[in-house]
């Protein structure tokens, strides 16, 4: 694994980072208080190409907004983005709309990013027809290629997305995102509204699409515990910042951090307890 | 329902002496208008103790949820449900909606899911736990302020001034969790039911949460029923665990126990999900984490034998055409499969 | 504080349009006060310009306007060419009737509609409910008109109540109590015209805001925890529900201003309606002005109401 790791490092980065703040200001009733959140304090990220870079973070800690300043989503106040090596951060409108295809995201509340009103097959035609890559019958056929690769039953297009399993609609959304062929996915919080065995199954299927599309995944989640497993990297936020960036086995053996060790203990006594009752029951 | 008359003769309830809650071949079917009603809880029985943390594991879709909903008699009316529920010798299920009213958040209360949605946004957090005092027992304006400030220090916030008079919205998410587990405290209940609700906290938030869960179960003596899909939670934390899928308890036994040597296939898978983050990894050999393949099967109720056996890797050709009944291999646990151990 | 200082600004903002609409429209309406005048032989066209330019009606649209405005800072709210006086001395009285009329319906609409709509919204599909839910359309279907005419017809059939009016002859030696009496009784056909007719609306909204809260999360919650079902229903849901309500109070004051208006005119109530109208058949310019402006007001008043209500009742908009 460590030799893998140090092989992976040496990529060139498909998206660069520098220096992004991001502010949100609030202003309190009754008086003239401001209430400033930084929610981004000069943050420098590089994600590796066809890596999968794991984002992690107690809430609040500025992922999200990490995650929508990448997404181009939302302008940072100061810093730059570069995307396979152009800035982005402050492209022209056509420059970003050309952009956006190769950069696609998957929500955590895929209930609430899929339209009800459509059906399954639609959701994932959407995009294609907006950009014009696809039309008639080639439209439908593209769809249910999309829903066999993420896991689905074509037979399923015709259904509403609500009748759907928390875990076949963020396949719903990983289909849709996968439509117009992204190179850059970014996940934000896409698993943890699913129990164990659908997020190891979810992750699962990442790693099986990150080979055949050749992607690269940026996974933003608040339990390092499953996402540790699989990334190549990992990131950990903590107020605004990026305390510590390292490959998987760095950071898991040798945090440097003080946020981060606290986060590896407190998934550690979880499976601590596990393994214990494991090896103790075992007499 | 000759679906499930093959089930074995209920075996003796290995606990001592009086149980709390006394649950007996429970069975709930939803039913609509235009589909075919499937039973979403099929013959559950099982007991808890005064004091006891029972663990209840199982993938949304189980039924777990709908367990706890029967427990508190809140099903929507369209449910049809069999079976008993004793309640310190009182059948639950026989009770009128007065009585139910009366046992509900002061003999058996709830920690329910996401405590953001599950408080009014429109009602000061320390009324909605004074409401609750004041359903429940005699008293006026200034002895409810007190208790509830007492109730509010017992999950351990500091600022009880701060959160008695904030609105849910200017509250973080670890203070909402406890304000939520204060509500269901506040009358000191026999019985405190937790559905999934650590699922949404950060992992030093619902570390602690724990810790106070189980802190308050010990000194008060309250028994807890823990509902989660996260094996890993239940260790050191659960007395006894019992395994849900489908609707029907697999397996049910003393956690050390089911976990150390776990009997039901679908146990054994879940408990394989359980990342190793310290000391390497539980990657297969093609670089993928292990999984159970396959999803829940659609309930319908022609179904036949095992619902478990489309997934299962030592199933037989017995288990397509009959359903396993719950047997006991040994003292204190309980299976349904024909193949355990293997 | 930001919220409501916005809703003000709005309010006044809405005044002066209103006013200047009102200028623009009279302009281009045809014929004057005295353009009837014109057609009396005795009186000279040498009178009727002489009385035109006395009342600066010869003058153009933006100076009236200035004047207009300069007549109500001062005060007058301009000047009556029919009855000869100035329009807030004729107004203040009838603005105040037609308060009277317009407060009591919405009070007692509001009154009839909050807990019948939290009752039916308990059990939507009960017998009580459907029949609530056929009443309310029945009556939504009904014109004012209709209503008001049948009401009179009922008063007249029966001679329980006065036809029309807001006080019997004699009024005025009544002690206290008879006064009170003969108002309560004159006020009962306008007053209920108006409740019926705005009843179904808010009957309506109540119920369909209350059995959208009930399927809240939080409800059910609050229904494990043991609490009763009236308490659910006021102390929980209504406070929840209370939003689009009270939007729709705001609302429920324009339009029952506005029904006030012609329930006025029929029922002889001596309100802001009639006034209107005849000011408006003989274009008495500045009553008419006078009377849409003091309407505008009250509406602006209860919206701005409606505002301060739910910055109180919800505790999320005081942090927006």
């Amino acid at each position: 694994m460590g030799t893998e790791a140090v092989g992976r490092a040496i990529k060139p980065a498909l998206v660069k980072a520098r220096a992004l703040c991001k502010r949100y200001v609030q202003r309190a009733p009754f008086s003239r208080k401001k209430f400033v959140i930084d929610a981004l304090m000069d943050v420098d990220l590089e994600i590796a190409l066809g890596c999968l870079t794991a984002l992690v973070g107690e809430s609040g800690s500025g992922k999200s907004t990490l995650a929508s300043c990448l997404g181009i989503l939302e302008k940072p106040d100061r810093g730059e983005i570069w995307f396979e090596g152009s800035k982005v951060s402050f492209a022209n409108s056509r420059e970003l709309t050309a952009l956006r295809p190769k950069i696609q995201m998957v929500f955590q509340d895929s209930a609430g990013a899929l339209n009800p009103r459509f059906s399954a097959a639609q959701i994932i035609e959407e995009p294609l027809e907006i950009q014009g890559r696809e039309s008639g019958a080639r439209l439908r056929a593209r769809a249910c290629e999309l829903m066999e690769e993420v896991g689905l039953s074509p037979d399923a297009g015709n259904r509403s997305p609500l009748e759907f399993s928390g875990g076949q609609r963020q396949r719903l959304a990983i289909a849709r995102a996968l439509a117009l062929k992204p190179t850059f996915l970014i996940l934000d919080e896409s698993l943890s509204g699913l129990d164990l065995a659908t997020q190891a199954q979810i992750l699962n299927l990442l790693l099986d699409l990150q080979t055949s599309h050749s992607l690269t995944y940026l996974l933003i989640s608040h339990d390092l515990s499953l996402v540790g497993q699989v990334a190549d990297f990992v990131a950990v936020m903590h107020h605004g910042k990026i305390v510590e960036c390292g490959s998987r086995q760095q950071v898991f053996s040798a945090p440097q951090h003080a946020h981060t060790k606290e986060l590896l203990a407190s998934v550690g006594v979880v499976e601590a307890a596990f393994r214990t009752a494991q090896v103790g029951g075992g007499q | 329902m000759g679906l499930f008359t093959n089930m074995m003769p209920f075996a003796t309830v290995s606990l001592e002496g009086a149980a709390l809650l006394r649950v007996r071949a429970l069975t709930v079917t939803y039913s609509t208008r235009n589909r075919q009603s499937a039973p979403a809880l099929r013959r559950v029985s099982f007991d808890i103790a005064p004091g006891e943390i029972l663990g209840i594991l199982g993938e949304s879709g189980s039924g777990k949820s709908t367990l706890a909903l029967a427990i508190l008699g809140l099903l929507p009316a369209n449910c049809s449900v069999e079976g008993t529920i004793l309640f310190q010798d009182e059948d639950l299920l026989q009770m009128d909606e007065s009585r139910w009213r009366e046992i509900r958040g002061a003999k058996i209360s709830m920690i329910f899911q996401e405590p953001g949605l599950s408080l009014s946004p429109v009602m000061r957090v320390g009324d909605q736990i004074a409401e609750i005092i004041r359903a429940h027992r005699p008293g006026n304006g200034k002895t409810r302020k007190l208790e509830c400030e007492a109730v509010l220090r017992g999950v351990r916030l500091s600022e009880v001034d701060r959160i008695y008079r904030a609105y849910p919205h200017q509250l973080s998410g670890g203070e909402l969790h406890r304000v939520a587990i204060a509500q269901a405290l506040a009358c000191r209940p026999d019985l405190v039911i937790a559905d999934e609700s650590t699922r949404s906290l950060d992992v030093t938030v619902q570390a602690e949460v724990l810790n106070l869960l189980r802190e308050i179960n010990r000194k008060r003596g309250s028994a807890l029923i823990f509902i989660t899909h996260n094996p890993a939670l239940l260790a050191g934390f659960a007395d006894r665990v019992m395994v849900m899928y489908a609707g029907g308890i697999v397996e049910q036994g003393p956690t050390a126990q089911v976990f150390s040597r776990p009997l039901h296939p679908y146990t054994k898978g879940l408990l394989q999900l359980i990342p190793r983050s310290r000391n390497g990894t539980n990657l297969t050999s093609e670089g993928r984490l292990p999984v159970i393949p396959g999803s829940l099967p659609a309930l319908n109720p022609s179904s036949r034998g095992c619902l478990f056996e489309p997934r299962c890797s030592v199933r037989t050709a017995h288990c397509q055409n009959e359903s396993p009944g719950e047997v006991t291999p040994e003292r204190g646990r309980r299976v349904s499969c024909f193949n355990y151990g293997n | 504080m930001k919220y409501l200082e916005r809703r003000v600004i709005h309010g006044i903002l809405l005044l002066i349009g209103v006013s200047v609409l009102c200028f623009l429209f009279s302009d281009l309406a045809p014929g004057s006060f005295f353009d009837e005048m014109k057609l009396n032989p005795q009186i000279s066209s040498e009178t009727v310009a002489a009385l035109r330019s006395q009342y600066g009606l010869d003058k153009p649209l933006p100076v009236r306007y200035a004047r207009w405005v300069e007549s109500v800072l001062g005060g007058e709210w301009g000047y009556s060419f029919a009855y000869n006086s100035s329009v807030r001395s004729l107004l203040v009285v009838r603005a105040r009737n037609t308060l009277l009329l317009t407060t009591l319906a919405t009070l007692f609409s509001w009154l009839v509609a909050v807990p019948l709509g939290v009752w039916i919204s308990n059990h939507p599909g009960k017998w009580y409910d459907r029949l609530s839910m056929g009443g309310t359309s029945l009556l939504l279907s009904v014109p004012e008109l209709v209503l008001v005419f049948g009401l009179l017809y009922f008063a007249i059939r029966t001679h329980a109540l006065p036809v029309g009016g807001m006080t019997s002859v004699g009024f005025d030696q009544l002690g206290l109590w008879g006064k009170t009496i003969d108002l309560v009784t004159h006020l009962i056909v306008p007053v209920t015209t108006l409740v019926l007719a705005s009843l179904p609306v808010l009957v309506r909204h109540v119920r369909a805001s209350m059995v959208e809260v009930l399927k809240l999360p939080f409800i059910q919650a609050a229904r494990g925890h043991g609490i009763g079902p009236a308490r659910l229903l006021f102390r929980y849901a209504l406070p929840a529900a209370g939003n689009p309500l009270i939007s729709l109070f705001g609302l429920s004051v324009a339009g029952l201003l506005s029904g006030s208006l012609l329930v006025e005119v029929i029922t002889g109530w001596p309100g802001i309606g009639p006034l209107l109208l005849e000011a408006s058949m003989s274009r008495d310019l500045y009553v008419v002005v006078g009377a849409v402006m003091s309407s505008t007001l009250f509406m602006v008043f209860g919206s701005l109401l409606a505002d301060v209500m739910l910055v109180v009742v919800d505790p999320r908009i005081r942090v927006e």
